[in-house]
């Protein structure tokens, strides 16, 4: 598959990104920066350290456990231990939406609990004043649980959060408190924080209720965390094929459906960077095989619904979901018809996420458009080469100090969903059982994969490419809109969405539509600016 | 609702604080940096304290907000953070070259007693900083003060790692702006100018953080002070420093430094603190006012006599930033409101004594600073006394909805409404401006609530 608009040469490109930088940064940006070919996939270095200065798009650790993970559960009360800055900046930035049950069911996202660690708790210990701010929400609310996250000073100072944590957990008995220790400075993005979050709500929530509950095809769904009423609109497809959901980690979701999640008999992985371990600890404890599925796009969600019905094998699912897809689909083919002929052959960039960057490429192909560059801000190679390359990854000093669970078979509840010879059977059709094939096999050759790029590569990557959109965050957002190039917002759909599903994917191909052919960019010169430079043509001519 | 377990009896907490009426130093001393022409501003920590920042900036901005961090790593919180500062030094200087890296220190890099005085003259001395380049530096920790205190921090840097005096006075006087919007520092220009007096204004975010849209990025815009106007600063004549928290710590800093003494006002918001900011500055550059500013003055007090029925005896519910706060509670007392709830989570005893002074005109109103004045603590103070008008930032609009209680954005952040950076915040137009937009507010109210007889067509 070679890319049907005209690429610059990119091994020159290439060269070009890392001409400026220092020989030692540069020597390092260069395996970075990979011109793909969906045949061999090249490898990429990533989850490396920032090169200081370089300006990146990364975050840290906090942000990847408490803003990615934790954040999204509505009924948990999530105390941030630190100064006061950590949790301020985490408060309902990241658009988890949420739905309780009733009015008066619990719903804490829009509050910021922080211990505002001031000069006196950095010298002399911050233990007691978390524990007097945990008895504080405690008495409060009442919530069914406390989770607590550390921040920097925290793990320097040698506070103990687990310590306290438990503490409080048996003092109140009827309150479940946990701790994590997120650090920002642990690891070398959110990706740490991600590793740190699953493990915790693996340990402390998981497995907590045995009770098995009703329904025919019971599934979670991992690393769908409803921005934007995402997990909203894949609720909705599920309900209507007869599909169970069990547990969403973690958008839309409660304490006591995590706490159960072990009772479903599938694990469908959306956001394979962030949760990815859960998949892994749940089928080592509780034999529950996890898929890699993807809702972002049409066709997408089509065939994921088709790979879920694959595997629970019935027949009266299989035809459902049939019905399902031919009852969605038109509404989203009459609109792609439209917007088709406006979105056709223009390129796209996606530099985001750790899982965003790959599959939103779906929906830019669905609109006939091709991306032409991409990497992700905090992925590892597995998420760009495909899992069988995870033997291969050499694990660095920054990965080792991340926790690495020691997860064997539950004796009591451990039951494997499929034997071996049926997913050996169902890998064969062609479902990612156990496994994620990343995301350059499905990126165009001669493409351009950068990971963790910089400020200074984004810009020259635009220069170069001219493309017609560029997806990334709120950082790049109005530097790329300065160059005259609209940029798509792909962790806060700059306000919009769903993007999933049938539904989300007429939003989104409305909203690309919208920006690559908003008359606003061609109004970028006033008129007298453009008369300057036509009349200096005009005469250049006539002369 | 919104905020359901907000509960209406207050229990004294001293653990928890729940929705914080402040931020953390480092994200003011990074919008400090950003009025310096041509500065790159550097996070010296975690990389998550320079994403948070950027985004918070950018969220409220609608701009660009460069800024580059020292990207620890468990090994730099370790070992310190020296070689990182000295390796992003090097890398910014030969990619982005700018002329100046304002670099601020973190809580990660407080606690591990990184000494940034000591690392950039090590920069210096290694030659990672080229000829007439500089590196400054503030220490920010989020652990101590505010972000305003962080935004004040930096402002001392400038001032102190700057300002020179080679001993001979000029005709300029030296404004050191406190916490404002580009707009704010925009129309003290403007003020200045129509007044006659020659200023060095210092920060200056305009032309930076509301950068027109050209097609090309600017990645230093045409805005901030120079350099050359910031040495020069040490031979002002004098100095006023709008803000006693926000702005005066450079203001001493600049008199220690350089002999150039200062006078403080409020930040000019509203009638009477901008009269004294007037008078102070024309004092300052020994100018009369001109009759064009007297009519602006004027039209400001036409419009608070012509409307004073609709302010009168109304209550409202404040939150925010210390130099904001003061002339604003004095101005809703200029117009006849009651300032019922007011919550800063900016500590400090000065702020406090003043906010007391001003606060003897609305006898029994809630005043709180510093540790657990959160939104919280606001929220429950009006749940037992409700109010007719609620003005802060973004988040109050979860109280504001939930206790449909009007409300008039104002202060930081403002994430979701433009017009604080385009248009004046302070200044005579500026506080039309706000009366503006609380008059809108209050007579929307009546007109979505009058009965239907009572529905007026004039008001």
């Amino acid at each position: 598959m070679q890319a049907k608009v005209n690429l610059p040469d990119p091994s020159l490109i290439t060269e070009e990104l890392i001409n400026k930088y220092p020989a030692k940064v540069a020597k390092k940006r260069r395996k970075s920066i990979v011109v793909n070919d969906p045949e061999t996939t090249p490898e990429v270095q990533a989850n490396v350290r920032t090169v200081p200065g370089i300006i990146t798009q990364r975050g840290c650790s906090y942000a990847g456990c408490k803003g990615v993970v934790l954040g999204p559960t509505r009924d948990i009360v999530n105390i941030v231990h630190g100064p006061i800055g950590c949790s301020f900046y985490a408060w309902l930035t990241r658009r988890n939406q949420t739905r309780p049950e009733t009015p008066e069911h619990e719903n804490y996202i829009t509050y910021c609990f922080s211990t505002d660690m001031q000069e006196e708790h950095v010298v002399f210990g911050g233990e007691k004043k978390l524990k007097v701010a945990i008895q504080e929400a405690y008495d409060l609310f009442h919530p069914k649980a406390i989770a607590i996250f550390s921040t920097c000073p925290v793990g320097l100072i040698g506070d103990d959060v687990h310590a306290a944590s438990r503490e409080m957990k048996a003092k109140f008995g009827d309150c479940n408190v946990f701790g994590f220790s997120c650090e920002g400075y642990r690891g070398v993005s959110q990706s740490a924080g991600h590793h740190i979050a699953n493990n915790g709500v693996f340990k402390h929530m998981v497995g907590n209720n045995n009770e098995v509950k009703a329904g025919k095809f019971k599934l979670n769904l991992l690393g769908e965390y409803n921005i934007g009423g995402d997990a909203f609109e894949i609720e909705r497809i599920f309900d209507k094929c007869g599909i169970t959901l069990v547990a969403s980690f973690s958008g839309n979701s409660t304490v006591g459906a995590i706490e159960n999640a072990h009772t479903a008999d599938l694990n469908v992985i959306m956001c394979h960077r962030s949760i990815n371990y859960m998949g892994d600890m749940m089928e080592t404890k509780y034999g529950i095989p996890w898929m890699k599925v993807n809702f972002v796009g049409a066709e997408s969600t089509t065939k994921s619904l088709r790979k879920i019905a694959e595997y629970f094998g019935d027949e009266e699912l299989k035809a459902r979901v049939e019905e399902v897809i031919a009852e969605e689909m038109p509404a989203v083919k009459a609109i792609i018809d439209e917007i088709r002929p406006r979105t056709e052959g223009k390129t796209a960039m996606l530099f985001v996420g750790g899982s965003r960057a790959h599959h939103y490429q779906d929906l830019f192909t669905e609109l006939g458009m091709t991306t032409i560059a991409a990497g992700y801000e905090f992925a590892h190679r597995d998420d760009y080469e495909g899992r069988e390359v995870l033997p291969k990854i050499k694990i660095d000093a920054d990965s080792k100090n991340i926790e690495e669970l020691k997860v064997t078979a539950d004796p009591d509840l451990y039951n494997p969903r499929k034997t071996e010879a049926e997913l050996e059977e169902l890998k064969a059709k062609g479902l990612e059982i156990n496994g994620y094939e990343g995301m350059m096999k499905q990126m165009m050759k001669k493409t351009l994969v950068v990971d963790d790029v910089s400020h200074y590569e984004s810009e020259k990557l635009i220069e170069l490419y001219k493309p017609d959109i560029f997806c990334a965050g709120i950082k790049e957002k109005y530097v790329v809109q300065k160059m005259g190039v609209p940029l798509k917002q792909l962790h806060s759909y700059d306000y919009g969405g769903p993007y999933t599903g049938f539904k989300g994917a007429v939003n989104f191909y409305k909203d690309i539509d919208r920006m690559v052919n908003n008359p606003v960019w061609k109004m970028i010169k006033a008129p007298w600016e453009k008369a300057e430079s036509e009349s200096l043509e005009a005469s250049y001519v006539a002369s | 609702m919104l905020l359901r377990h907000t509960t209406k009896e207050v229990k004294e907490r001293e653990g928890l604080t729940i929705n914080p009426a402040k931020t953390c130093q480092p994200i003011g001393a990074m919008y400090a940096a950003l009025g310096v022409h041509g500065c790159l501003p550097h996070s010296h920590g975690s990389q998550g304290c320079c994403s948070y920042h950027r985004s918070t900036l950018t969220r409220h901005y609608k701009e660009p907000v460069m800024a580059a961090t020292s990207s620890f790593t468990e090994g730099a919180s370790v070992f310190g953070g020296q070689a990182n500062l000295l390796a992003a030094i090097e890398t910014i200087f030969s990619v982005y070259d700018p002329e100046v890296i304002a670099v601020h220190s973190t809580c990660l890099s407080e606690t591990i007693g990184d000494d940034l005085q000591q690392i950039t003259k090590k920069a210096k001395d290694d030659g990672k900083i080229p000829e007439g380049k500089y590196v400054i530096y503030a220490s920010t920790p989020s652990f101590v003060g505010s972000h305003i205190t962080g935004y004040a921090n930096m402002v001392v840097g400038m001032a102190e790692q700057f300002a020179k005096s080679i001993g001979e006075k000029n005709d300029k006087v030296n404004v050191i702006a406190g916490w404002m919007e580009p707009s704010d520092m925009r129309e003290i220009k403007s003020l200045a100018s129509r007044l006659g007096v020659k200023i060095v204004l210092f920060p200056d975010t305009s032309d930076v953080l509301d950068a027109p849209q050209t097609g090309k990025h600017e990645f230093y815009p045409k805005g901030g002070t120079t350099i050359a106007e910031l040495i020069s600063a040490g031979d002002s004549k004098c100095s006023l420093a709008v803000g006693c928290i926000s702005a005066e710590p450079a203001a001493v800093a600049l008199d220690k430094k350089c002999k150039v003494p200062f006078e403080t006002v409020d930040m000019p918001i509203g009638l009477s603190a901008t009269d004294r900011f007037i008078m102070a500055l024309s004092k300052a550059g020994g100018v009369k006012v001109p009759d064009e500013i007297t009519a602006e003055r004027g039209r400001l007090v036409d419009v608070m006599a012509d409307m004073e029925q609709y302010f009168y005896g109304k209550k409202v519910a404040l939150f925010g930033d210390p130099d904001q706060l003061m002339p604003l509670t004095e101005f809703l007392l200029d117009l006849g409101m009651i300032p019922a709830h007011i919550v800063s989570g900016t500590p400090g005893n000065r702020f406090e004594k003043r906010m007391r002074e001003i606060l003897e005109r609305a006898p029994g109103a809630n005043f709180r600073n510093g540790a657990q004045a959160d939104m919280f603590l606001l929220h429950q103070w009006i749940k037992n006394e409700p109010v007719d008008l609620l003005i802060g930032n973004t988040y109050g609009k979860y109280i504001a909805r939930d206790e449909d209680i009007p409300f008039v954005r104002f202060g930081f952040p403002i994430l979701d409404r433009i017009g604080h950076s385009y248009f004046p915040n302070i200044g005579y137009s500026g506080s039309l401006r706000l009366v503006e937009k609380i008059l809108g507010v209050l007579m929307d109210r009546q007109d979505q609530t009058a009965l239907e007889e009572r529905f007026e067509l004039v008001m």
